[in-house]
């Protein structure tokens, strides 16, 4: 099977999220609508057959509008039809739209949620809506570290997630709490879901993250902390996914100053029969 | 009365809660206890005004009360409420029953397009629940109404309860350790306690709740401070009053209580709709793990359907805390209608959105504070539930009679099994307290191998 997907990391990561989405829906009360879902990759695809057309580019595949539009249902509730397949739409031309020196700007899901939470009425994110279950936890841990290790950007999800947990461990020490209740909290915040699937399936995005290591880990503390910041001192939800988006636009400046080789979608070098497991 | 009936009903399920955003504290030895809290949150923007009832039943000179508030409160900031905005807000968002009728196979039959069903809600009860050496500074301090109040700083949580005990609060062991968190983030206290002579002018028994105003970009409830010496799970309902959309919390699960289904007819009789709802609360919250908030019901304010309460009058609103809305009293002009100018079909409403959490927690399960997040989405939700009332019909009233009865005794079993999933509850009884229709002859028993052959077989 790894040679027939020619071990590429977005096809687990397709099936990983399918997976969420379907335990999620069944199992944590999601509130979406299956044609939500179903319109999403519609436009997903058509948006990029549409692009691929425009730019005459040949030999890319359509895992990563699966993604997206997986990405944008896994994330966003909306109440109504249209906000989905949209935002699915917006999210695949900004990959063809907003790029610098041939590398996309933004990661495709986080720039559609991004979107959605400033100017599309009746869309929400619901942070919590993973619950802070150990068990769901851990199945996102494996299955995450699977997708992330696949991509060779395992670095950048256990770095975010050290980077603030850390802080916040700072935070409750200087705030004053007890150990017992330190630990607790840290538990309860670590096991949240949201959390762990934006470290595993999103800010580990190996096209959207600086190419040279050091300027990946400079990055991804950059955004542990302005996470950090929105969440703790500035008492706003969704504090990473704000981060992401705000700091995307260093990523050329990065890869800039450290340049380093470009990453490229196992997919995209073996290509040919790939389309084929997409569809 | 039906009301009372349930309040005593919780006490009895919930047992000795304490208070939900801060602690009572007394000044003797006597056992405190607060049991069913409720609380409205009117938030736009970072304005919020939070009113607070508790249900405390001790020697008025014995209460105190200890709240964290993220600034000094001046005395125009703190109002006395009545209790009664509370009742409003609950009996209009209580879960609900809605009545159906089936109109009568036999009659259907002649007149088939007549007699959709009535449809009657009933306004079923809610659940209501359902100094300066020691770093303390008195920031402001004032009577309003029967409440003697003060707002404190810290800058030690040691000095604090030095402070409170120093002067005759019998605060929780522990305390200390539980302020602190609330000092750091620079939090102020907010305590208030009851002035025995303003009391008895205003004439009456219970205290009233109180309110504060305030701009804070902290959108949360601090529960954690009750929590100091807490027995066994606490119930809090929180009616989150907003512009914009449904309320949840951030920091936790928020989950929709299961609504909407077919259950049995009893549950109109008597007490059993409280005490299903009860039961039914209690199993979800137990199958949470005692994690999740529930959302029991959000809707624009505007209208309702079915409706269990009036909606609340522009004065109410006012009252429960919404700023944005118009006085008609203060207003020469008609009152402009604020924000988006819906249709309001319900004379009276105003465009306010109502989100109604009910949280049951302990300790170990909701070891931070509750932070919210007023989202975008506008789906009406309500607890409501739906008995359909079989017609009375005999099973050879006519021809269709035989299979209508042997449908709705199917839908009876569905509801009865649906009832017993939700509460966790015994199907035998359940089954018991169904009234059986004049059930259709069962045909008689055929063998598999009966009739194969044909009539001819053995001939």
């Amino acid at each position: 099977m790894l040679r027939w997907t020619g071990g590429d990391a977005r096809f687990f990561q397709i099936v990983f999220q399918a997976v969420l989405l379907t335990v999620g829906v069944l199992l944590r009360d999601f509130s979406l609508l299956p044609w939500q879902m179903g319109l999403a990759l519609l436009a997903a695809a058509a948006t990029q057959a549409f692009w691929l057309r425009v730019f005459r580019l040949k030999n890319v595949g359509y895992l990563s509008p699966l993604i997206t539009a997986c990405g944008l249902s896994l994330l966003l509730r909306a109440d109504t039809l249209w906000a989905h397949p949209l935002l699915a739409c917006l999210a695949i031309s900004s990959k063809f739209l907003l790029r610098v020196r041939g590398k996309h700007v933004f990661n495709p899901a986080n720039f559609g949620v991004g979107l959605a939470l400033l100017i599309v009425p009746g869309t929400w994110v619901s942070p919590g809506q993973w619950g802070n279950d150990l068990g769901i936890a851990l199945w996102l841990v494996a299955l995450g570290a699977t997708v992330a290790g696949r991509a060779g950007r395992n670095d950048a999800a256990w770095l975010f997630l050290a980077s603030f947990l850390g802080l916040l461990l700072l935070r409750l020490l200087y705030l004053g709490h007890s150990v017992p209740r330190i630990w607790e909290i840290l538990c309860h915040q670590s096991l949240n879901g949201a959390l762990l699937l934006f470290a595993f399936f999103m800010i580990s995005d190996p096209m959207t993250l600086p190419d040279h290591p050091r300027a990946r880990h400079l990055h991804v503390v950059l955004v542990a902390l302005l996470a950090f910041v929105w969440q703790f001192l500035f008492y706003r939800p969704n504090g990473a996914l704000w981060a992401l988006l705000f700091l995307a636009p260093l990523v050329p400046l990065w890869d800039a100053i450290w340049p380093a080789k470009r990453y490229i979608w196992s997919e995209n070098r073996t290509l040919h029969n790939k389309c084929c497991v997409a569809r | 009365m039906r009301k009372l009936a349930l309040f005593t009903l919780l006490t009895a399920a919930v047992g000795a809660a304490q208070a939900f955003c801060g602690f009572y504290v007394g000044k003797a030895d006597a056992q405190l206890f607060n049991d069913a809290s409720q609380v409205i949150v009117v938030r736009d923007g970072d304005k919020t005004v939070v009113s607070m009832l508790n249900d405390y039943q001790g020697e008025l000179k014995e209460f105190a009360l200890v709240v964290p508030v993220p600034t000094v409160l001046q005395k125009g900031q703190v109002n006395v409420g009545e209790k009664a905005i509370f009742d409003r807000l609950d009996a209009y968002s209580a879960p609900r029953l809605a009545e159906y009728y089936d109109p009568n196979p036999c009659e259907a039959r002649l007149e088939r397009r007549r007699n959709e069903a009535a449809m009657a809600p009933v306004p079923a009860t809610a659940p209501a629940p359902l100094g300066k050496s020691l770093g303390v500074t008195v920031e402001a301090s004032y009577t309003v109404g029967e409440y003697d109040i003060v707002i404190l700083s810290a800058t030690q949580s040691d000095g604090l309860e030095t402070w409170l005990k120093r002067e005759g609060y019998r605060i929780p062991a522990n305390s200390a350790k539980a302020l602190a968190p609330y000092i750091r983030q620079n939090m102020k206290f907010f305590v208030a306690k009851v002035n025995l002579a303003e009391q008895a002018k205003t004439g009456f028994q219970m205290l009233r709740p109180l309110q504060f105003a305030y701009e804070s970009e902290k959108y949360m409830l601090p529960i954690r401070l009750g929590m100091a010496n807490a027995r066994g799970p606490q119930d809090l309902i929180i009616y989150m009053l907003t512009k914009n959309g449904r309320v949840e919390t951030s920091n936790y699960r928020t989950v929709k209580l299961p609504a909407n289904m077919d259950l049995p007819v009893f549950l109109k009789q008597g007490n059993e709709f409280r005490n299903f709802y009860k039961a039914m609360f209690g199993e979800q919250a137990k199958k949470e793990g005692y994690r999740a908030v529930f959302t029991e019901y959000f809707w624009d304010m505007g209208w309702c359907d079915p409706c269990a309460a009036d909606p609340l009058s522009p004065e109410e609103l006012r009252k429960a805390g919404v700023f944005w809305v118009n006085n008609p009293a203060a207003a020469a002009s008609p009152p402009a209608l604020p924000s988006q100018g819906r249709m309001m079909p319900m004379p009276g409403a105003q465009p306010v959105m109502l989100t109604r959490l009910h949280v049951r927690y302990t300790p170990e399960t909701f070891p931070e504070d509750l932070m919210f997040q007023e989202t975008k989405d506008r789906q009406n939700f309500q607890t409501r539930y739906v008995l359909r009332h079989p017609a009375k019909i005999e099973a050879d009233a006519c021809p269709e009679a035989r299979a209508y009865l042997d449908g709705v005794q199917k839908r009876q079993e569905a509801e009865a099994q649906q009832l017993a999933t939700l509460t966790g509850g015994d199907i035998s009884t359940i089954r018991s307290k169904i009234p059986l229709l004049p059930v259709p002859p069962a045909p008689p028993a055929k063998a598999w191998w009966e009739g194969l052959w044909g009539s001819t077989n053995g001939k």
